[in-house]
């Protein structure tokens, strides 16, 4: 297999189990039947669940045992959080707190 | 009507521009520096679209491996998508033609807008959800581009970029902890991931997290903690 045919078909596999993962939920429940209750109800529960799940995967790399030992990331998800409890302005929320973090390993980190 | 569909649509979708066009950029950065030109980079944010897996896959081609690895290392990463189908199977049913790709450019940042939209009066929600993944897979789509085409030009000032798509969860989840009254589900998240991150390390974790997370949120369903959402 040359290279440009081992790269193509990496790709595709990636492509295809990812396509599947996206698309199976909705050839299981998606049809005229009625979507189960317990699929309906973890639909309503999951949103709220995910989002705490993707900010621990989102600092899944962040090492607390050297330094700066997370410092950085705790204080930018905090000033982030925060504004948004005080503003519930979610670009100025994302920004001020990117740019917080930004400017805090920049100068301090 | 159409005009400010897409206006809010944009509007929401400029935290994920940011990051996108930083992460995309960093993408083909990388795979440019791993030999592999523009149109393989393009290739795969086109049709693989998702960013952690794309990652991977710059060290899995490099390193040869196995055609069965790289569908295990894409299981084991994107499985977490199974989640978001499951949660807007009701919101994309009747969206018609637009079904399969709304289905398709499913990503996390996506998935917290279109599940968090709060849309005013009369604006057709399958268009707003057309247009915020489109949006959304442009600017990945670009970024690799330009990140692939010029990156190499750029001066690298710009670290911490990445963090906006953690702000942009973050902010999303306060969000939602502000208006639910049920704090179970959120902290169930948060929770289960922690313990399945120290337990099963962070190549491993999102499987161990996913089944923990749907069998607690499940077992409080029957424990009668649902009463909010029923």
């Amino acid at each position: 297999m040359n290279n440009a045919t081992y790269a193509l078909l990496t790709i595709l596999v990636a492509a295809a189990v990812t396509a599947a993962l996206r698309f199976i939920p909705f050839l299981l429940f998606g049809g005229d039947r009625k979507t189960p209750k317990l699929i309906v109800y973890l639909g309503k529960v999951l949103p709220c669940t995910i989002m705490g799940m993707l900010v621990v995967y989102c600092l899944k790399d962040v090492t607390l045992d050297a330094a700066p030992f997370g410092i950085p990331e705790l204080l930018g998800c905090l000033i982030t959080g925060a504004l948004h409890v005080w503003k519930r302005n979610s670009l100025l929320s994302i920004g001020a707190g990117t740019a917080s973090y930004m400017l805090m390993i920049h100068f301090f980190f | 009507m159409k005009h400010s569909v897409l206006r809010t649509a944009f509007i929401d979708t400029v935290p994920v521009m940011t990051g996108y066009l930083f992460l995309g950029a960093g993408f083909g950065i990388l795979m440019d520096q791993s030999g592999y030109g523009v149109g393989y980079a393009v290739l795969m944010s086109l049709f693989i679209y998702a960013g952690s897996a794309q990652y991977l896959l710059v060290s899995l081609l490099t390193s040869g491996a196995s055609l069965l690895s790289t569908a295990l290392a894409t299981l084991l990463i994107n499985a977490r998508h199974l989640f978001y189908g499951i949660s807007l199977v009701d919101t994309y049913q009747n969206s018609g033609r637009k079904k399969p790709y709304l289905i398709f450019a499913l990503t996390d940042e996506t998935y917290s807008l279109v599940t968090q939209a709060k849309l005013p009066e009369g604006m057709n929600k399958t268009a707003y959800c057309f247009l915020v993944s489109l949006f959304d897979h442009g600017y990945w789509v670009v970024g690799t581009a330009l990140g692939s085409l010029v990156g190499a030009l750029l001066p690298i000032s710009l670290s911490g970029i990445s963090f906006v798509l953690t702000a942009l969860f973050v902010t999303m989840f306060v969000e939602q902890w502000l208006s639910t009254k049920n704090h179970r589900p959120a902290i169930i998240g948060v929770m289960s991931t922690i313990l399945c991150l120290l337990l099963f390390g962070r190549e491993l974790f999102l499987i161990p997290s996913m089944t923990v997370i749907a069998v607690l949120l499940t077992v409080f369903r029957k424990a009668g903690g649902s009463a909010d959402y029923e």
